[in-house]
Formats: structure tokens, sequence, C-alpha cells
């Protein structure tokens, strides 16, 4: 009986454990990976405790090395000024750059006569008012606005005719971030063809834009669009980049291809030679398709430019003395037709013009500037413009600058705008830059 | 189209074998050479202008611009010295790691100043709101300055972390027998009076007990008038003034106008590294500058 019991209850207890605690194989792998996983974060564990450690001793190493150094006793009392700015709610606000410029010209052609052999006088081309007037004064505010973008508004104001009005001259942002020498840009901006183009009219060193520019490109081409440019990770400056335009401003006009009617591409190298010189030179196009363009044009038209600019000032003071040397060449080609509803005229107009200028300016000292320009521009024999006659222009100036953020400038030009037209101009321009200043351009 | 051809360009360019040490930008020459001291051959640096241009007056050049595309770390004296460019850079240089945070170093940001002006106005000349920037010519200064550099460079190429250390340490070291040295040198020139060019040199006045009594320029940035000149003469002619000081860049026709009328010698003072002969690094600077005073002191 006791027997039959004990065997009874052995054989349960055997069935018991064999059926509760017999390993399966996944009992072990799970097991396994768990003893594994233990392992691995003991290891972590240690490396991080010895990185740790390691970065202990190195603080402790800089600690004492920045305590061995002995500070020598001052000889006078260092002024201790409170370095924390000081908080407002204007503290945010954009920098804000006001350019007041105007003056007093004499023409000896009446503007309202004036006319460009061979071209139209479309944007902001032509010649200046006669007598007193406000000139291109505007207001510039920019910031950053946040860690990936930058913004800018310049707003200018603008008389014809006895009325003024504000307008929007550049309004864009553009990153700060991109990696790899990538900076884009979206709004309103000066397109960065040329060199002249992408500059504001307060850096020239002429009371006017040269011709070639009033001609081909309405004195400056702004618009609204896209720009992605480029600079490459070399020992000497090359800048790539395009942009894609609106296409509502002269040279183009109608916001042709869905209001993506302007395409540009553009390259800027430069360098310096020595301490003393520095060079600028690039190559840019734009390429257009036109719908009742300002001078009548619907079609396509390509611009080619070519812009070089030289510097020389001993040790590289360019404030202080030296000489500027700088030329740009235009090419202008159309394909498409001209037409003009008042006149009931629509003619094919096929052809090329082109133009230059190249000018000198001599930095006599930090208060003195003289310079010449001399302007070119070449005809086309046919189309709606046809003219036998080329366009040809010589300035002098002379500018004296009381700081660097005021000048006043002395121009005379002698202009051959058309075969029977002379006009010798000269006029005397101030300008003036109030509040924060951004770095110019080179 | 010319597209083709320029993104080869790209492609071709973009696949540059990247460096492995670290570039930094220095603005001045006297960061350079501080950065020369804490680095060594560790770092690839650049240096943006010469002792014989004015810092205050660089134009954004092409060349610069390519110089800090592909720079880690922008070390330059900041507090609105080098607003007239260094902004447009970074602006055109389209390189994130330098425009704010770690890769932007400013020495002034380390250190108090003096001259903060309590009314800022143009009218005043080319005054700088966070104070004299110049502030290279204390070398207590610049020995905090070169703390904050190594801390600086520490972050930003950790791999080099123990070069950092050690050579911070080595030149704190000599940085700190010098001081000693120069101040004992100098010790004549205490309470000595001085007429300077430009405002360039009020935290070597500050550490050496010199006293400015006028300035060439009527006001900072502003170039000196004859008859702003012809009214410093009696004050110049005082018993104990020292010396004409400017800088090497500047021009000498002012300050040898003046000496020529009261017979106070002036004197060239190199103001940054490489400003002469002697001045090839930091400590050659400071014993060029105080031999040169204590020359016009016989």
């Amino acid at each position: 009986m006791n027997r039959r019991l004990g065997v009874t209850l052995f054989s349960l207890m055997l069935a018991s454990t064999a059926s509760a605690e017999a390993p399966t194989a996944t009992d072990i792998d799970a097991l396994e990976a768990r003893i594994r996983a233990l392992e691995a974060s003991s290891v972590a564990l240690q490396t991080q405790t010895a990185e740790a450690l390691a970065a202990l001793a190195q603080a402790r190493q800089q600690i004492a090395v920045l305590q061995a150094i002995p500070t020598p006793p001052a000889t006078s009392e260092v002024a201790v000024v409170d370095a924390g700015a000081a908080s407002s709610a204007n503290a945010f606000n954009p920098a804000i750059s006001i350019i007041l410029n105007g003056g007093y010209a004499h023409h000896s052609l009446d503007p309202a006569d004036y006319a460009l052999a061979g071209f139209a006088l479309a944007g902001e081309g032509g010649p200046g008012a006669q007598g007193l007037s406000l000139g291109e004064s505007e207001i510039s505010f920019a910031a950053n606005i946040d860690e990936k973008f930058y913004g800018q508004v310049t707003l200018a104001v603008e008389s014809e005719d006895g009325e003024d009005g504000i307008g929007v001259e550049e309004a864009y942002i553009e990153s700060t971030a991109l990696p790899d020498g990538f900076t884009a840009r979206a709004g309103r901006f000066f397109s960065n063809i040329g060199y002249l183009n992408t500059h504001h009219a307060h850096t020239d060193a002429f009371s006017d834009r040269p011709l070639v520019y009033q001609a081909l490109l309405g004195n400056q081409y702004a618009d609204d669009g896209v720009q992605l440019r480029w600079i490459a990770p070399t020992d000497f400056y090359l800048e790539l980049g395009g942009e894609v335009m609106r296409g509502e401003a002269f040279p183009s006009g109608g916001a042709a291809n869905a209001g993506a009617g302007v395409r540009t591409l553009f390259a800027h190298a430069g360098g310096d030679v020595g301490d003393a010189h520095s060079w600028l030179a690039g190559v840019s196009v734009l390429d257009a398709s036109t719908e009742a363009g300002e001078d009548g044009f619907s079609g396509d038209n390509r611009l080619y430019i070519a812009d070089f600019t030289w510097k020389w000032a001993p040790n590289g003071n360019t404030r202080d003395g030296g000489l500027t040397l700088r030329s740009e060449y235009l090419r202008d080609q159309r394909d498409g037709r001209f037409i003009d509803t008042e006149q009931g005229m629509d003619e094919v107009w096929e052809g090329r013009r082109d133009g230059a200028y190249v000018e000198g300016v001599w930095r006599i000292n930090r208060q003195w500037d003289a310079g010449y320009r001399y302007d070119r521009l070449r005809a086309d024999d046919h189309g709606p413009y046809a003219s036998d006659v080329d366009p040809v222009r010589h300035n002098l100036m002379l500018t004296w600058r009381n700081s660097e953020f005021s000048l006043i400038r002395l121009q005379y030009s002698h202009d051959e705008p058309a075969p029977d037209l002379r006009d010798n101009a000269i006029s005397l321009q101030y300008q003036a830059a109030l509040g924060a200043h951004g770095a110019h351009k080179f | 189209m010319p597209i083709r051809p320029l993104l080869l360009l790209c492609l071709v360019l973009c696949a540059l074998p990247a460096s492995a040490k670290i570039r930094v930008f220095a603005c001045e020459p006297e960061w350079a050479a501080l950065v020369t001291e804490l680095a060594g051959d560790a770092v690839d640096l650049d240096v943006a202008t010469s002792a014989l241009q004015d810092v205050h007056q660089i134009e954004a050049k092409p060349s610069l611009i390519a110089k800090l595309r592909r720079a880690d770390l922008l070390v330059c004296s900041g507090g609105g010295l080098e607003a007239g460019w260094l902004p447009q850079l970074i602006r055109q240089a389209g390189n994130a790691r330098v425009a704010s945070g770690n890769g932007a170093f400013m020495a002034v940001a380390q250190v108090s100043t003096l001259e903060r002006p309590s009314q800022l106005d143009r009218a005043a000349g080319d005054v700088h709101p966070e104070g004299n920037p110049h502030i290279q010519m204390d070398p207590h200064r610049v020995l905090q300055v070169a703390k904050a550099l190594a801390l600086r460079l520490q972050q930003v190429d950790p791999a080099n972390n123990a070069i950092y250390i050690r050579r911070l340490g080595d030149f704190g070291t000599r940085w700190s027998a010098a001081i000693l040295r120069w101040q004992e040198r100098a010790a004549p020139l205490r309470g000595r009076n001085i007429v300077v060019h430009h405002k360039s040199w009020v935290y070597l006045e500050e550490w050496l007990g010199l006293k400015e009594v006028g300035a060439l320029e009527a006001k900072p940035g502003v170039p000196p008038t004859s008859a702003h000149l012809s009214s410093l003469v009696a004050t110049t002619q005082g018993s104990n003034t020292l010396a004409i000081v400017r800088a090497a860049y500047q021009d000498a026709k002012a300050s040898h106008w003046l000496s020529e009328r009261t017979s106070v010698p002036a004197v060239s003072l190199p103001l940054t590294v490489g400003g002469d002969e002697r001045s090839q690094d930091l400590f050659g600077l400071f014993d060029s500058t105080i031999d040169l005073l204590l020359g016009a002191a016989k």
C-alpha cells in the first residue's frame, strides 16, 4: 500500500516536473538572448564609465592648466562695464538704413526731347530730371528672421510728373543655413547678373547708370523670383548660380511662360594679386520669353553680360587711395515680333544690339574721388529701332566725401544719343546714409 | 545652354577631398598669431588683413569670401570693428558654420571694454556702441581671450583637445612671465602723456599708465584737419609729452607735421603682429612697442 502510494507520488512528481519545467528550445534561446543583452549593456556601461572618467580627467587637466597660468597683477583697476545689452521691445527691430539722394541737374537738351538712337527708353532709363529734384531716396529694413532665414525690404521714393509714390524695390528672404556654400533667395530682388545690376545705385561711382544699362536693362533689372547660388570651396572666389524670375520687368514683360518668363545663369570669379590688387570678373546670361515688353517686343530675347573689375590700392587700403577700373559688355538678341497696337504695327524683330562702358575712378584720398566713364552703344541697322548712328557719351565726375556716410558729387556728361541730338549735362548730387549702414559688396 | 558644363564643374569641385585639419579664418593678424600660439600647425589658418591695412576700412573682397567659405572657425575682434565688411562676407560666403554660434569667436566679447559711449550719434564720428574694440594692446585681456579661444578651439575640434590644452598651458606660462617683464621695463613710461593718431591705444595707456592728451583725428575715423592739428600744438608742447603715436598703417604726414612744430618725437608703433620687423609674433609685438616708447623717452 505504502509502496504503491510512494510510486504513484513519485510518478506524479515526475509528470509534474516534466510538464511544467522541461526546457524547450525557445526558452533556451530567450535566456541566451537575455544573457547576451545583459552582457552587452554591461560592456556599454563600462565604456561609458571609461569615457566619463576620461572626460573628467581632461576637465581636471584643463582646470589645472588654467589655474597654473599665473595671473600677473594688473597695474591699474580695470573698469568693469556691464556687458548685458539693454533689453526692450525694440531690441529685435530690424536694422534700418535710409539713403537720401537728390540734387540739381542742368541739361542743354530738354529731357522730354531725349531719344536714344536704336533703342527704346524703357524702365528707369533716360536722362534724369531738369533742375532741382529728389533722386532715388530709399529706406531699407534688414534682419535675421530666425536661425535659417534673413530678410530684407527696400522701399524707394519715386517721383513722376509731380506725383510721389513708394515702390517696393526689393523684398526677399534668404537662407542662412544651407550647407556646402549654397544660398537660396525668394521674393523681389535685383538679379545677380553682371556687376552693377546687383548693386544699389547709392554704391555707384557716377550719379547715373551707364547708357548700356539704361538701354538694355531699363537702368537695373529687378523682378519677382527665386535664386540659388553656390560658392565653390576653392582658393580663389568662384560663384555659380541661377534664377527663375516672373518676367514682368524690362527687358522682359508680360510674365510669360505661366509667370516664369525669365531664367538667368551667372558665374563670378575673383581673387587677389598680392596685397595691392583685387579683381572680379563674371559672365551672365538672361533668357526671356516676353509678351508685349515695354519696347513693343514679343518673343524670345536673350542678354549676355561680361563684367570685369580691377582695383589697385597701396597695401589694399582702397578707401585711402588707388584706382578702380571697370567695364561691362552687354549684348541683346531678339527673335520675335515688334507689335505697336496704337500705330497698328506688327513686324518681325530679329537682330542683335550691344553696348559697353569703361570707367576709371581714381581715389585721391579718403575724401576725394575723380573718375571718367565712356559709354557706347551699337544700334541695329534693321528692325523697328534701326539706326545707322551709334549713341556715345563721355562722363567726368568729382566726388567729395565728408565721411563714409555722406558725399557730394559733381558730374559733367557730353551725350550724343541720336543723330541730331547733343546733351551737355552738369549735375550736383548729394547722397547720405542714415542709421544702420550695411557693409557694401566689393 | 551652358548648364551642363556648370554642373560638371560643380561635381568636380564638390568632390574635392576634405582636409582633416579645421580651417580658421582670422580677421586680424593679432588673433591669427594667438591661434598659432594655441594650435600650432593643428589648424589651417587664413588671415584676412595685414598690419599695413586699416581694419575699419577693408572691402568685402572676393578672395576673403573664398577663404570664409571654407572656414570652420572665425576669430575676429568683433565689437563693430569689422562692421564695414564682415557681415557682407558672411552673407555671401554661404557658410553656416561661421555665421553664428560656436564657429564665430569674437575677442571683444570675452573681455570688458573701455570707452563705451553713453550717447550714440554719428556726429561724434565712428563710435562703437560696444566700446573701443582695439583690445589687443592690453596683454591681460589677450590672456583672457587666449583662455576663451582655447576652449572654443576644443569645442570646434574635439579631436585635438589635448593639443589645445597643452599649448594654452605653455603659452599662458610664457605670457604671464612676459607681462611681468614688460611691466618692469615700461615702468619709466608711467604717468607720461601721449598724443595719438586714432584712439587705438586706450588699452595700452590703461595698462602702462600713459595719459592720452590729444588725438590727431578730431573725431574717430575722421581724417586729421590742419585746423585741428594747429589746436594740438600747445597741448603737445607740454613738458611731459612722450610721443605722438600712430599705427604702422596710418599716414605719417599729420604726426610729422605736429612733431616738427613741437619737437615731440613722432613714433610709429606696430599695433598688430607684422607691424614692424620685430613684431613677428605676439611677444615681439609687445617687446617692440615698449622699446619704441622707451626710445622716445630718451
